[in-house]
């Protein structure tokens, strides 16, 4: 279908989530494009239902009844709008049914299968496992692992073009006796992207054609130096179309009504968050924490990268944040005692009924302290696998003799983020903006001057289909309607004797003329409004670092937001004191300083 | 609104009860529409394609990959017994000849000219689907499996260990609250499937799978309890393939919390009564909780009560149990449904209901905290 731009009034966008179908209306209102209403209403991907568009016409039923407009007639979008009934563009996202689940192999697992996990996690899949040559289990145990899985695709790399073709070959060899069954049923044959070594892209057919539906593409790695992950992600979603979509419940009839290709959630999130990296020109960081799961996107210096932390989330996988984390390591965030044998028993009943919520202010900052730590985790995770290419050759200088390394180290930098975005229950549902606020700067521990932000309503998936689109439409959305700025971190870099000058300051501007010193271990909130700047200006102490080395003044302007202005002298990395005591009073004091709870006094 | 949908566990004396066997690949139905079988019976039977083991002859023999398929004694689609000669090099004038005999048993599946790999599939793998409970055929899916009708009590539990099970119930407590101890477990309940009623100790635990109980049903547990049965902390509720000498089913939840009395009364009226368990639990999308399900021989036509729904509606009067501190556990009556949102404790505004429990005590509770406890 071909859009005129300049015709679209009214745009209809749906996201299928595993539990819940959200719908946005997006309105031409006084010479903008506006996001005006929501609604929701649970999937219905499962039995008994078993047809994702009955979820889908009810959340957007809701819309139309808030909008005061209707927009289905007879079970179907009305479309073009006219008048007070319908809407002129219709796009959605899905992640139902557990969203894109792939297996992927590679040779080398530094190296091409780790490009093509990269390539997967941006195509918005969870990657359920990675077969690679050397991933240290023995060639029968890799077949076995293949035959239990039951992905939605496969991808395959390995092998630089022109090179060796034994290797890439041989892992097509595991896989062809794995015979490897589709997610959904034995009705079609498993789809497999090759996207390595093109020499060897007939013999990897040939190995494959009995037992899976080939395609190949270029290779994703032609040579060492660089990466070529476009060919192999639009493959993956034209296959996810074709075989995934196809053959979940209803999405036959949602995929005729959408204007765009449907994509999975974490792709479309990936795709807005390049975008306005892209326009911007800053170095962005997203997170969607989740129930089960944990997202994280990252570009800097126009690199894109994805992971998902699969059991990093706060009701399914809570068990598994307070097992990964240790539960000391949650509670140091707790500053009021807790018994931890019952506070297990509260984490299993969470994790068997994920839905409840907690009601009094003591299950509310522990939940909050799990969610720091699950983020922790997660982007520790992420900075990990966000990383500069490896097995390249790098040019020596006499200046990094002794740091040479063949690649591999993470291009996430804390000193060099722009922005930081917060989505997800725990962070967008919480009773104060600057808990959110908090939780961000605790986990992710930004450096320097960084802005932080949180998707008001996670409209960030719709906005990236819309993105390919009708960018125009995206940007203004984004732009006025999407993020909510809690206002900015300014944080310093280094570790100090508590209580010892970090950093003098000087804030100008926005209502603020303040002038002070923080000491190591302190923390400090000024209200800075949204859409109102300051002038500040920060003379580190010798040993930390704002953005211009160690003991070296910084002057910038500022954003505020909803919570404000943090001055953050903590220290970076960020310690807590050891001794449970001293930690609950350390805590108490920033708990304090950052107005996190307001009835917490009571609690403590 | 007058009411609000909440979920909750089913927990009924009297349902139609359909269970779909499959197989995992395709197979043999064993049995026809309309036939009678026992939980034990098997009504599928298939074959997996055996494990592969991978050689790769090349390196094995010092060949070029290509001159692989040349030396093989074995061709592909042949049997090779462990112990046979797989392949052997011609040598140098037919001297110095290097040999190769399989360490394992299958058929050559193929031979690589490429990388001079050699797979060899081992024998094919049995796969039997048990009929799971005693009942009716009610449906054929050719080379698939059946689908098994029956009236049954139903109990769903909250979570669970193990996979299926089968056994006669017999009741280890007195009442809905007593603690499951290690002195209510005696040598005769071995292949029963075991109903406490309070929390169960990890050494009633250990006792009970020393005396060979088939399933041991109970109201709560201790995540400590639980951790030190298994071995290892549970990341996340995907269970069911756990091999731990029993299946454990909890109806309640984590801490010292009772069996629903309606639960345990039930229980214990289809004593001695033979029951199928399965432990399976999966709370994600689509989610799975573990049950225990008691055909009843000669009950009512299947038709005559259709399965209740797990979940409800709230309405002022309803009984439903508290699944969230600071309350957790208690059971009263609905008593109020406000329609605004609400300002909780924590700051956060939520729908809310209020609760009159069994002592008197009134008090206002996020709607997303509370279970029906009807089924």
């Amino acid at each position: 279908m071909t859009l005129d731009p300049e015709k679209i009034r009214v745009i209809l966008a749906t996201d299928c989530g595993s539990t819940t179908t959200k719908a946005i209306l997006i309105q031409w209102v006084d010479g903008h494009y506006r996001q005006t209403h929501r609604g929701e209403a649970p999937t219905t991907v499962e039995s008994p239902f078993a047809d994702v568009t009955l979820g889908v016409i009810n959340a957007v039923t809701e819309v139309g009844e808030l909008a005061g407009r209707r927009l289905i007639d007879q079970g179907k979008i009305i479309r073009p709008a006219s008048g007070d009934e319908g809407c002129d563009l219709y796009i959605s996202t899905s992640s139902a049914g557990g969203g894109l689940q792939m297996v992927v192999a590679g040779v080398v697992r530094e190296m091409t299968a780790a490009s093509a996990k990269r390539a997967a996690l941006g195509a918005g899949a969870i990657v359920m496992d990675v077969i690679a040559s050397n991933d240290r289990r023995r060639p029968h145990e890799q077949i076995q692992r293949i035959r239990e899985l039951r992905p939605d695709m496969i991808l395959i790399s390995g092998g630089t073009d022109g090179g060796t073709t034994t290797h890439v070959v041989q892992i097509a060899e595991l896989i062809a006796p794995a015979r490897p069954q589709p997610r959904f049923g034995g009705q079609y044959k498993m789809p497999i992207i090759y996207a390595g070594n093109k020499d060897a892209a007939p013999l990897v057919v040939e190995t494959l054609k009995d037992v899976a539906d080939v395609s190949v593409v270029d290779n994703l790695r032609p040579v060492l130096e660089r990466e070529n992950l476009g060919p192999a992600r639009d493959k993956i979603h034209d296959m996810f179309l074709e075989h995934v979509m196809a053959h979940a419940p209803g999405y036959d009839k949602l995929m005729q009504w959408t204007d765009a290709p449907i994509m999975p959630t974490p792709g479309a999130v990936g795709n807005i968050l390049n975008t306005i990296a892209d326009l911007q020109g800053i170095n962005a960081v997203g997170v969607d924490i989740g129930g089960a799961t944990t997202d994280v996107f990252s570009v800097f210096d126009g690199t894109f990268n994805r992971t998902v932390s699969a059991n990093l989330g706060m009701s399914y996988s809570i068990s598994n944040v307070c097992s990964e984390a240790t539960m000391p390591r949650i509670l140091r965030w707790v500053h009021f005692d807790m018994d931890e044998r019952e506070l297990r028993n509260r984490v299993k009943n969470k994790m068997i009924r994920p839905t409840t919520i907690p009601q009094t202010i003591e299950a509310l900052v522990f939940e909050q302290a799990v969610a720091r730590e699950a983020l922790r985790l997660a982007y520790e995770q992420h900075k990990q696998f966000a990383t500069t290419l490896q097995g390249v050759q790098q040019q020596r200088s006499v200046g990094d003799t002794f740091s040479q390394t063949t690649g591999g180290e993470t291009i996430v930098d804390n000193m060099k983020l722009d922005l930081l975005v917060a989505s997800g229950g725990v962070l967008s549902h919480a009773p104060r903006m600057h808990q959110t606020a908090a939780m961000l700067i605790d986990a992710f521990e930004p450096e320097g001057f960084t802005r932080l932000a949180k998707d008001s309503i996670f409209m960030m998936p719709h906005l990236g289909v819309l993105a390919q689109v009708h960018p125009e439409a995206a940007m203004e959305v984004f732009d006025r309607d999407c993020l909510i700025y809690l206002g900015t971190c300014v944080a310093a870099r280094g570790i100090g004797k508590p209580g010892k000058r970090c950093f003098s300051y000087r804030i100008e501007g926005g209502g603020l003329n303040q002038s002070g010193e923080l000491a190591v271990g302190e923390v400090s909130l000024f209200p800075l409004a949204a859409h109102a700047t300051a002038r500040v200006t920060i003379e580190p102490a010798r040993g930390f670092d704002v953005g211009a080395g160690s003991g070296r003044r910084v002057e910038r302007e500022v954003h505020g937001g909803t919570v404000g202005l943090f001055l953050d002298a903590r220290g970076r990395p960020l310690s807590l004191p050891e001794s449970r005591q001293e930690c609950r009073q350390t805590v108490t004091r920033w708990v304090e300083a950052m107005a996190l709870y307001l009835q917490a006094e009571t609690a403590s | 609104m007058a009411h609000a949908f909440t979920p909750g566990l089913t927990v009924t004396r009297q349902t139609a009860y359909r269970a779909r066997r499959m197989l995992p690949i395709p197979g043999d139905v064993l049995v026809k529409v309309g036939d009678r079988v026992d939980a034990r019976d098997v009504v599928a039977r298939t074959e997996m394609p055996g494990d592969v083991t991978p050689l790769n002859l090349a390196k094995l023999l010092s060949l070029p990959p290509g001159d692989v398929r040349e030396c093989m004694l074995v061709g592909e689609g042949e049997p090779i017994e462990a112990g046979q000669p797989l392949a052997r090099t011609k040598g140098i004038f037919g001297l110095f000849k290097t040999e190769f005999k399989s360490k394992v048993s299958g058929t050559v599946e193929s031979i690589s000219r490429v990388t001079g790999q050699v797979m060899i599939r081992g024998e094919s793998i049995k796969v039997e689907t048990r009929a799971y409970l005693a009942g009716e055929v009610a449906e054929v899916i050719p080379r698939e499996g059946v689908v098994i009708d029956a009236v049954v009590s139903l109990v769903q539990g909250i979570f669970g260990i193990g996979g299926e099970t089968f056994g006669p119930i017999r009741m280890a407590c007195a009442d809905h609250e007593q603690e499951l101890t290690e002195d209510l477990i005696h040598r005769d309940m071995a292949g029963a499937v075991m109903i406490g009623a309070g929390r169960v100790t990890a050494s009633a635990i250990r006792r009970a799978v020393q005396v060979g109980v088939a399933a041991l049903v109970t109201g709560g547990i201790d995540d400590q309890d639980l951790r030190d049965f298994l071995g290892y902390d549970l990341g996340v509720a995907i269970t069911g393939t756990e091999n731990v000498g029993l299946t454990l089913v909890i109806t309640e939840g984590f801490g010292d919390i009772a069996m629903a009395q309606r639960t345990f009364q039930l229980f214990a009226s289809r004593e001695g009564a033979d029951a199928s368990v399965n432990g399976a639990t999966q709370i994600r999308a689509g989610v799975m909780r573990p049950e225990i399900v008691i055909p009843i021989v000669d009950g009512a036509a299947a038709s005559d009560q259709p399965a209740k729904s797990a979940g409800g509606y709230l309405e002022i009067g309803t009984p439903v149990r508290v699944i969230r501190d600071p309350y957790f556990g208690l059971i009263g009556d609905v008593v109020a449904l406000p329609t605004e949102p609400q300002v909780l404790e924590s700051g956060s505004k939520a729908r809310v209901l209020e609760v009159q429990f069994e002592s008197g005590l009134k008090v206002t509770i996020p709607r997303a905290n509370v279970e029906l406890i009807e089924g």
